[in-house]
């Protein structure tokens, strides 16, 4: 198997005297999919900020291809540039058409020509069933809407790794299955991830490992199969049950 | 309340008839209009009523007091105010050409203190603090002030190649003041941008000048055009400040017709022009402002 797309040894990450994740070690092969669960306030989004340099690390290596970007003279941009990430608020621009939404990064990043990128943005837009709403701006779509755009503004970069933060917890629960099902298209089509997710069905149906993050740690990890239905460690076996009180699953 | 619905009921009561083409108002709802409509009509007979008998008042009252023949004569000198309107419109011309000057100026070092003062980078850290001085100072001290230490006090440094013209000079005192009160409108706008905007673009790999060029100043310029528009305004009117270092503006041009005939009509003269121009500004600012309010209030909601 060829090196993984993303490794992670050791990652420490504190803000303050608040230790919010340490001894975190997992590595992603290229077309598979880690996700991340565990309550809110266990670390889950501070770990994607890290792998995305919007954060910095106190100690430990996150590699990406290889390629170490804890090294402090690393440019972030060109880290960025392999990375997409979705967040939980779609942070769409609101004051840009769904199009250039998505095709500002291609432009002034890649150095796509306006034809170019739209002739992308487009094909995506097919694809996912939004071209209607190409030249609408964010605030006229439902937050399903505005979460595929999301997700395909970040996907238009071609990134080596999709990081998807909780992008479900924000909708409707009617809206949710629209977004997911963009998301295993995505699974399907090779895409490498990792997700932090409430969604235990989901992260069973995309999930190659799931890992389970508690107070900053990994307490365990598996296949989606075994950690979802066989849990071992007590700790994953009450939050499952917590999730599941929650009807989530 | 949706904003949908808001659309719906305030665009036409007629959109409600696309559901199905049959729909008549109901026997009660032709009531209703017609109960409307009496009343509409009352508040208009109302309105008008008290609007007559109240400026009816306040002109019986002023025209019949003792002293409106010597106010008509000493400031509503229309034959006279008319005589010498050229000169106060040539005059005028300076206070617009000052404005458009200065307004170009400020809006680029406006944006310069701003940029410099929201920065994070470490190599900026002595400008941002001369930055923060010069707004502290200029927003601080009557820009009559400035106009006088730099009009005056320039010269007096007798430096070969500084200007002496009093109107460069005074579009410079215009411009460092209102550079300061730019600057806060423009940083203010930059700091309400939420930083999740700015960690999706730097996410999408913009860079830190292609993330303010693309993401943050456009949704920063639109929060603050109301502001910034006021302050053009508030810019018109102070151009005629540096008539004090004797350049021949507006008010200049009336301050020497009215002092060789003793009559104020030609400051009422340069007042109306003044008014011509910052009326239609303020009414253009306050409908910006209402629009703007409107979409934030369409957006809390969406
Ligand atoms: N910028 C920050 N400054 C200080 N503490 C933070 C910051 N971001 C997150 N935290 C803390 O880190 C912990 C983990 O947060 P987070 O990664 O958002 O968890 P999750 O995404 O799993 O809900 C929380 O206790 C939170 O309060
Ligand atoms: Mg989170």
């Amino acid at each position: 198997m060829s090196a993984p797309v993303l490794e992670i040894s050791n990652l420490r990450k504190s803000f303050g005297d608040e230790v919010v994740l340490q001894n975190i070690s997992f590595s992603v092969p290229v077309h598979t999919a880690t996700v991340f669960i565990g309550a809110s306030g266990s670390g889950k989004s501070t770990l994607l900020r890290c792998i995305n340099l919007l954060d910095s690390v106190d100690d430990g290596v996150i590699k990406i291809d290889g390629e170490d970007i804890t090294d402090p003279t690393i440019k972030s941009d060109q880290v960025r540039r392999k990375l997409g990430m979705v967040f939980q608020a779609f942070n769409l621009f609101p004051h840009m058409t769904v199009r250039k939404n998505i095709t500002l990064a291609p432009i002034q990043v890649h150095g796509l020509s306006k034809d170019e990128a739209n002739a992308r943005a487009d094909e995506l837009l097919n694809r996912f069933g939004l071209m209607e709403k190409a030249d609408q701006y964010p605030d006229r779509l439902s937050g399903g809407q505005q979460q595929r755009v999301a997700i395909i503004r970040s996907i238009a970069l071609r990134p080596r790794l999709l990081l998807l933060d909780e992008i479900t917890s924000a909708l409707d629960p009617v809206l949710v299955n629209e977004v997911l099902s963009t998301v295993r298209d995505l699974k399907n089509d090779g895409m490498t991830m990792v997700l932090a997710t409430h969604e235990m069905g989901f992260a069973k149906q995309v999930a190659d490992e799931v890992c389970y993050l508690e107070a900053g740690q990994i307490v365990e990890r598996g296949s989606a199969q075994q950690m979802i239905e066989t849990p071992q460690d007590q700790r994953t076996i009450d939050f499952l049950k917590r999730v599941h009180e929650a009807g989530r699953l | 309340m949706s904003s949908t619905e808001q659309g719906a009921v305030s665009d036409d009561g007629d959109r409600a008839s696309a559901f199905s083409n049959t729909w008549e108002p109901s026997a009660l709802e032709i009531s209703r209009r017609k109960v409307r409509k009496k009343q509409n009509q009352r508040n208009t007979l109302i309105a008008i009523f008290s609007t007559v008998v109240v400026l009816g008042t306040l002109i019986t009252l002023l025209v019949t007091s003792p002293g409106f023949k010597s106010l008509t004569d000493t400031f509503f000198a229309w034959a006279y105010g008319v005589e010498v309107l050229p000169k106060i419109i040539l005059g005028f011309s300076t206070n617009v050409l000052l404005t458009i000057i200065a307004s170009t100026c400020v809006a680029i070092f406006g944006m310069i203190i701003a940029l410099t003062r929201t920065s994070r980078s470490p190599a900026l850290l002595p400008f941002r603090i001369l930055a923060t001085a010069y707004v502290d100072i200029f927003r601080g001290i009557p820009m009559l002030l400035v106009i006088l230490l730099v009009g005056f006090g320039i010269p007096a440094l007798r430096i070969s190649g500084l200007t002496n013209n009093v109107l460069i000079l005074g579009t410079a005192a215009v411009v460092i003041t209102y550079s300061a009160y730019v600057a806060e409108v423009l940083r203010s706008g930059i700091l309400t941008v939420h930083p999740s905007q700015r960690a999706a673009a730097r996410s999408l790999g913009l860079s830190h000048f292609q993330t303010l060029r693309f993401v943050v100043l456009p949704q920063a310029l639109r929060r603050v055009t109301p502001p910034l528009l006021n302050d053009l305004v508030s810019l018109i009117k102070d151009t005629g400040l540096v008539s004090i270092l004797g350049v021949t503006d507006a008010i200049r041009a009336a301050q020497i017709a009215s002092s060789r005939s003793f009559n104020y009509t030609p400051y009422v003269m340069a007042a109306i022009i003044f008014l011509l121009i910052t009326i239609p500004l303020t009414r253009f600012t306050d409908r910006t402002i209402r629009r703007s309010i409107e979409k934030q209030n369409a957006q809390g909601l969406a």
